[in-house]
C-alpha cells in the first residue's frame, strides 16, 4: 500500500508514493537521491540522521516520511550557499579538522547548527560536549568538533544564520 | 618546498569538501540501477545443529527474487573464507585450521552466524521474506568462558581443533625466565583481563555487486580497507572468479579500525550471488549485524610476572596469555595475539629476558581479529600494567621506575628478547616533556584538593612502543603471513601538466588525499590543486596491500616518493635534451630542471608536455610519457614511542570517574601534516579510554547471546567524556624509510587504557582496592570500593 506524501527539501518541493513504514531517512536516501543523510544505527543513538525539520532538530531516523507530510526539511545538502561558499558550520569543521571519515559528520554538522541557534550563539565548551550527547563519532574524539562548533558560533553570528 | 603546503604544514584537507556537503560517495550511497536488496537470515543460537531450513514459504513471498543457503554453495562448490596467516606452535606444528563455511551448513557456531540470504526487490521485502523463512535448531551447549576454554567437558567448537585448542605457542627461552626469577630481589604479579571489544566505525559493513554478462565481469563495492587483498582472497580462495575478472572498490569508507580488513560472509555471498540473480545486489549492515558479525577486537586472559632487583631493574618477565579466537579463524586472527603481541612485551624497557605464552581459543561467539592497535594495545596494558604496579609495590616513584629501564637512546638500533629490532627512539625526553606537561610536581597538591572535595584523584603513565609500518615481506612471510606488505604508487602525469597518483594504500578517514599530495608537491613541486590521490579501486591502482597496521605513510607514502624519484630521473633527461645540456649537469628544485650554475631551466610541467608530444625528444634514449610505478618493501617495522599521562577524579559514592586531565607526548618520526597526526591520536585516545571506562562486549555465559548488542547496552565514548587533550611531539626520525616517518594511527589507543587503568588504581589505591579490570564502570569501580570495605572491616 503506498501513500502519496509531499514536502519541501532544501526549499524544492518533492514528492514520492511511499509505504507506511518508509521512516524519513529512507524517502530522503532512496526516493530522492539525497544520500548525504546518513544512517548509522538501529537505534535512534548515533546522529548521522540528523536533519532539520519545521526549524527543529529531528533525527530522521525516528520519524516516519508520512509525518513530515506538508514540512519544510533541511539536510546537509542544502547549507552551502554555493559550492564554493560554505555555511560557517561546515567551514569551521574544515579549518578545525573536525571530521576524518566523513560519515558522521552531516548529523553532526547539522546538531551543531541547531545547538548554537538554541543557544543564541552563545556556547562553552562543557555545554557543546554536553549537548553532543546524541551524536556518534568514533574517528575524531569529538575534540575538533567541540573546537570547530566553538569557532562557528560567533562566525554564524556574524554571519546572520 | 613551499612552506605553505608541503612536508610539515597544515594543511587542510582536500576531501572535506564532499564530507561536509553530503556530496560524499559511500557503498550504501551508489545508484544501481534495478537494484535488489538482500538481508541475511542470522543464527539466534550461539551453538545449534540445523535439522531442517525450509525456504518454501519465504520464496513465494511479495519481491522476492532469490534465496541461498549454506546447500547452495556446497553444490557449487564455494570454498570456504580464509585464515592468512600461519602461526607454528611451539612444537613447530602449524595451527589448527577448522573450516569456515561462507554460510553455515549444518551447524551454527555464533549468534550471528550466517544462515540464508534472501533477494528481493527491496530491502524491507527481503527482511520480512527472512521471517518467513523456517529453521529447526537442534540447540547445543556453548562455550563462551574464554577462561574455561580449554576445561575438560568444554562444549567444543570444531572437531579439527580438539579442546578447543587453536595453537599452544610462546616465544622466549622459560628456562632462563625462570632462572632470573630464582634471583630476583622482588616479584610482581598480575591477573588481568583485556576486555573484549566491538570496532563500531560509524559506517556499517555494507557490499554492492554487479555481473556483465557480457565480459563475464564481476564489480564488488565493498566497505573494504585493503580492496586488492579482498579481491585476492576471493579470487584465490573463496569464489575462483579469476581476479582479472573481478574488480573490486572501496569507495569513501566511513572508519575501519580494522574491522573493514577482512574478507567476510556477506560481502562474498553479494558477489557471488550477484552473477546468478542477473541484477545488481546491494547489502548494508543493520547496526545489531554489525555488532554481531563484524570481527570483535581483544579478549585476552592473562597473568603476568616481571622479576626486579632490588634497585628497581627489571630482569625478566614472563606472560601467560590465552587469546580469544571467537568461533572460526578470521583473515588475520592468528598473527594478532602472538606476533603483533608477544613481541611488542619489551615495551621501552631494557628488560632482558622475556617468555611468553599464548594458547588461542575457539568459543561460541562472533570472530576475533585486529582492531585498532591489534596486539599492540594488549602487550602495552600488560606492560604498563605490571611496572605501575611493581613502582607502587615497590615504593618507587612510576616516572623514576620507567626511566630507570629505558632503554638509553645511545643503544639503537636496539635488538629485543622478542624478535624485534627498534630502530631509532630516545625516550627519556617524551616523558620529561609529558610530565613537564601535566604538571606531575603539582599532582599531590591537586590529589589533597580533590580529597578536600570527597573526590579520589589518581594519575596514571603510560609509556608504549609500538611496531607498525607493516611489514618487511621476508619477515612476514618467515613469521607465516601469506602475502608480502609491500606498497605500490604509480605517479601519472597527464599532457596538461596536473598529476593522478594511484597508491594501493586506502584511506577510510586518515586523510591520504592530502598527506598524499602533500608529499607530491614537496618532491615535485606540482600545485596542490593539480593533484589527485586515487585509491580504493582495483581497475585504477596498482596492487597495494591496503591500510592497517598504521602502514599507509611509512609504507605506501615511501613508494610514492620512489615514484617522484623516476619522475625526476626521466624528466632529468628530457630536460637535458631540451637544454641541450648534459644529465650530470640538470638538477631538480622546487618544480623546475636547470642547468647546474647557469639560469638555464625548463619547468616539470614543459618537461611532461614535451613527453607526451615529443616532437622534440631524444626518443631514442628515452621512452615517451611520463608515467611511473614504483613498489616499496620496507627495511623494518616503524617503532612510534610516547608518554601518556591521565589525571581523573572518582567520585566514592557513585563510582563514576571523570578524566581531568590527558597529556600525550608521541615521537612519530617526521610529520607531514601535524593537524592530522593530532586528529589521529584524538581518536585513538578516545577509543583507549573506552576500552577502559566504558566499552564490553558482553555475551551472556550460558546461552552466548550478545547482551551488548546495540547503542543502548554498548557504551561509546561521548563528546562528555573527555577533557580537551594536550598533546605534543618529540622527533627521532625514521633512519630507514625515504620520509623518516613512524605511523600515528594507532599510538593513541594502544597507550591510553594503561594510562586511564593506572590512574584508576592510583585513585582507588587510598581506599584500598587493589585491582580493577576494564572497563571500570561506575559500577565496576564502586563494587570495588564497597569490596575493599568490607574487607577492611572483616
Amino acid at each position: 500500500m503506498s501513500i502519496s506524501v509531499a514536502m519541501t527539501v532544501n526549499g524544492k518541493a518533492v514528492s514520492g508514493k511511499v509505504e507506511a513504514r518508509t521512516l524519513l531517512v529512507q524517502f530522503l536516501r532512496e526516493h530522492l537521491g539525497m544520500t548525504g543523510t546518513h544512517v548509522g544505527c538501529d537505534t535512534s543513538q548515533c546522529g548521522a540522521c540528523v536533519v532539520d525539520v519545521d526549524g527543529k532538530s529531528v533525527k530522521s531516523c525516528t520519524i516516519l516520511a508520512v509525518q513530515a507530510e506538508g514540512s519544510k526539511v533541511i539536510t546537509i545538502e542544502g547549507l552551502a550557499e554555493s559550492p564554493d561558499k560554505l555555511h560557517p558550520m561546515q567551514e569551521a569543521f574544515r579549518e578545525n579538522h573536525a571530521l576524518q571519515c566523513g560519515f558522521c559528520t552531516p548529523g553532526m554538522v547539522m546538531s551543531a547548527i541547531d545547538m548554537v541557534k538554541r543557544h543564541n550563539y552563545q556556547l562553552d565548551e562543557a555545554t557543546v560536549r554536553r549537548e553532543l550527547e546524541g551524536n556518534l563519532c568514533r574517528c575524531t574524539g569529538y575534540h575538533n568538533i567541540v573546537k570547530a562548533i566553538l569557532a562557528a558560533a560567533p562566525a554564524m553570528k556574524s554571519a546572520g544564520v | 618546498m613551499t612552506a605553505a603546503t608541503g612536508i610539515g604544514a597544515r594543511v587542510l584537507r582536500t576531501e572535506d569538501k564532499r564530507f561536509l556537503t553530503g556530496t560524499g560517495r559511500y557503498v550504501d550511497d551508489l545508484p544501481l540501477a534495478r537494484a535488489t536488496y538482500a538481508y541475511f537470515l542470522r543464527s539466534p543460537h550461539a551453538h545449534a545443529k540445523i535439522k531442517k531450513l525450509d525456504i518454501s514459504a519465504a520464496a513465494k513471498m511479495s519481491g522476492v527474487v532469490n534465496i541461498f543457503t549454506g546447500k547452495d554453495l556446497v553444490d557449487a562448490k564455494v570454498g570456504g573464507l580464509i585464515c592468512g596467516w600461519v602461526v607454528k606452535d611451539k612444537h613447530g606444528e602449524p595451527h589448527k585450521a577448522p573450516p569456515h563455511p561462507v554460510m553455515a551448513v549444518d551447524t551454527v557456531r555464533y549468534v550471528g552466524d550466517t544462515v540464508a540470504m534472501v533477494v528481493a526487490n527491496s530491502y524491507d521485502e527481503a527482511k520480512d521474506a527472512a521471517e518467513a523463512i523456517k529453521v529447526d535448531y537442534d540447540v547445543q551447549p556453548a562455550n563462551i568462558d574464554l577462561a574455561k576454554s580449554f576445561d575438560k567437558g568444554a562444549p567444543q567448537v570444531h572437531p579439527e581443533a580438539p579442546g578447543n585448542l587453536i595453537y599452544d605457542w610462546e616465544i622466549g627461552v622459560k628456562a632462563d625466565v625462570e632462572a632470573a626469577f630464582a634471583k630476583a630481589a622482588h616479584v610482581t604479579k598480575l591477573d588481568l583481563i583485556n576486555n573484549r571489544l566491538i570496532p563500531n566505525a560509524m559506517e556499517p559493513r555494507a557490499a554492492a555487486a554487479e555481473y556483465d554478462k557480457g565480459t563475464g565481469n564481476y564489480t564488488l563495492w565493498s566497505t573494504s580497507q585493503n580492496p586488492h587483498v579482498l579481491r585476492l582472497i576471493l579470487s584465490a580462495f573463496v569464489l575462483g572468479i579469476p581476479e582479472h575478472k573481478l574488480r573490486v572498490v572501496a569507495p569513501d569508507v566511513g572508519g575501519g579500525f580494522g574491522s573493514k580488513i577482512f574478507c567476510y560472509a556477506d560481502e562474498t555471498m553479494v558477489c557471488w550471488a550477484a552473477s546468478r540473480v542477473g541484477r545488481p545486489i546491494k547489502w548494508t549492515a543493520e547496526r545489531s549485524e554489525s555488532f554481531q558479525t563484524d570481527c570483535h577486537g581483544r579478549d585476552h586472559v592473562t597473568h603476568a610476572e616481571l622479576a626486579l632487583d632490588k634497585d628497581g631493574k627489571f630482569l625478566a618477565l614472563k606472560v601467560e596469555t590465552i587469546a580469544n579466537m571467537g568461533a572460526y579463524l578470521s583473515t588475520f586472527s592468528t598473527a594478532v595475539p602472538t606476533y603483533l603481541y608477544a613481541t611488542l612485551l619489551a615495551g621501552q624497557y631494557t628488560t632482558p629476558l622475556i617468555y611468553a605464552n599464548v594458547k588461542a581459543a575457539l568459543t561460541h561467539t562472533a570472530p576475533v581479529d585486529a582492531y585498532r592497535g591489534a596486539g599492540r594495545p594488549e602487550a602495552t596494558f600488560v606492560v604498563e600494567s605490571i611496572v605501575s604496579k611493581a613502582a607502587a609495590e615497590m615504593k618507587i616513584d612510576p616516572a623514576e621506575l620507567r626511566r630507570k629501564n629505558f632503554i638509553p637512546s645511545t643503544a639503537f638500533p636496539y635488538q629485543t628478547p622478542v624478535a624485534l629490532q627498534y630502530d631509532s627512539g630516545n625516550y627519556p625526553p617524551i616523558i620529561d616533556e609529558a610530565m613537564k606537561m601535566a604538571d606531575y610536581k603539582g599532582f599531590e597538591a591537586r590529589r589533597a584538593e580533590a580529597k578536600s572535595r570527597g573526590k579520589l584523584r589518581g594519575i596514571g603513565f603510560s609509556s608504549y612502543i609500538e611496531a607498525c609500518g607493516l611489514a618487511p615481506s621476508q619477515v612476514v612471510g618467515s613469521l607465516g603471513a601469506g602475502v608480502g606488505q609491500w606498497e605500490s604508487a604509480q605517479i601519472k602525469f597527464n599532457p596538461t601538466g596536473n598529476v593522478q597518483v594511484m597508491t594501493g594504500a586506502h584511506s577510510h578517514g586518515q586523510s591520504h588525499e592530502t598527506t598524499f599530495a602533500q608529499i607530491i608537491h614537496d618532491k615535485l613541486g606540482v600545485p596542490m590543486d593539480q593533484i589527485e590521490i586515487v585509491h580504493g579501486d582495483t581497475a585504477t591502482t596498482p596492487f597495494g596491500m591496503g591500510s592497517y597496521g598504521s602502514r599507509s605513510l611509512a609504507v605506501g607514502g615511501s613508494a610514492i616518493v620512489k615514484a617522484t624519484e623516476k619522475i625526476i630521473a626521466k624528466g632529468k633527461k628530457v630536460a637535458a635534451h631540451l637544454m641541450e645540456a648534459a644529465v650530470a649537469d640538470v638538477e631538480f628544485e622546487n618544480g623546475t630542471f636547470k642547468v647546474t650554475g647557469t639560469d638555464k631551466n625548463v619547468p616539470l610541467a614543459q618537461v611532461v608536455f614535451a613527453a607526451y608530444v615529443p616532437h622534440n625528444y631524444p626518443l631514442a634514449e628515452v621512452e615517451p610519457g611520463m608515467d611511473e610505478n614504483a613498489f616499496y618493501d620496507p627495511a623494518n617495522f616503524v617503532y612510534p614511542a610516547g608518554t601518556q599521562i591521565c589525571e581523573l577524579e572518582i567520585d566514592p559514592d557513585t563510582g563514576t570517574t571523570e578524566i581531568v586531565n590527558f597529556t600525550a607526548i608521541d615521537d612519530f618520526g617526521n610529520i607531514i601534516n601535524p593537524m592530522i597526526v593530532e586528529g589521529q591520536v584524538h581518536g585513538g585516545i578516545v577509543q583507549g579510554v573506552g576500552q577502559a571506562l566504558m566499552e564490553g562486549a558482553v555475551y551472556d555465559k550460558s546461552t552466548g547471546q550478545l547482551i551488548s548488542g546495540s547503542y543502548m547496552d554498548y557504551t561509546m565514548p561521548r563528546a562528555d567524556n573527555f577533557p580537551s587533550f594536550k598533546l605534543g611531539y618529540k622527533v627521532t626520525p625514521c633512519p630507514h624509510n625515504p620520509l623518516g616517518v613512524k605511523g600515528c594511527g594507532e599510538a593513541g589507543a594502544i597507550a591510553s587504557p594503561a594510562a586511564v587503568m593506572n590512574a584508576v588504581h592510583n585513585a582507588l589505591a587510598p581506599v584500598g582496592v587493589k585491582h580493577v579490570e576494564m572497563p571500570a564502570t561506575p559500577l565496576n569501580v564502586w563494587q570495588s570500593i564497597k569490596g575493599a570495605q568490607r574487607q577492611a572491616a572483616e
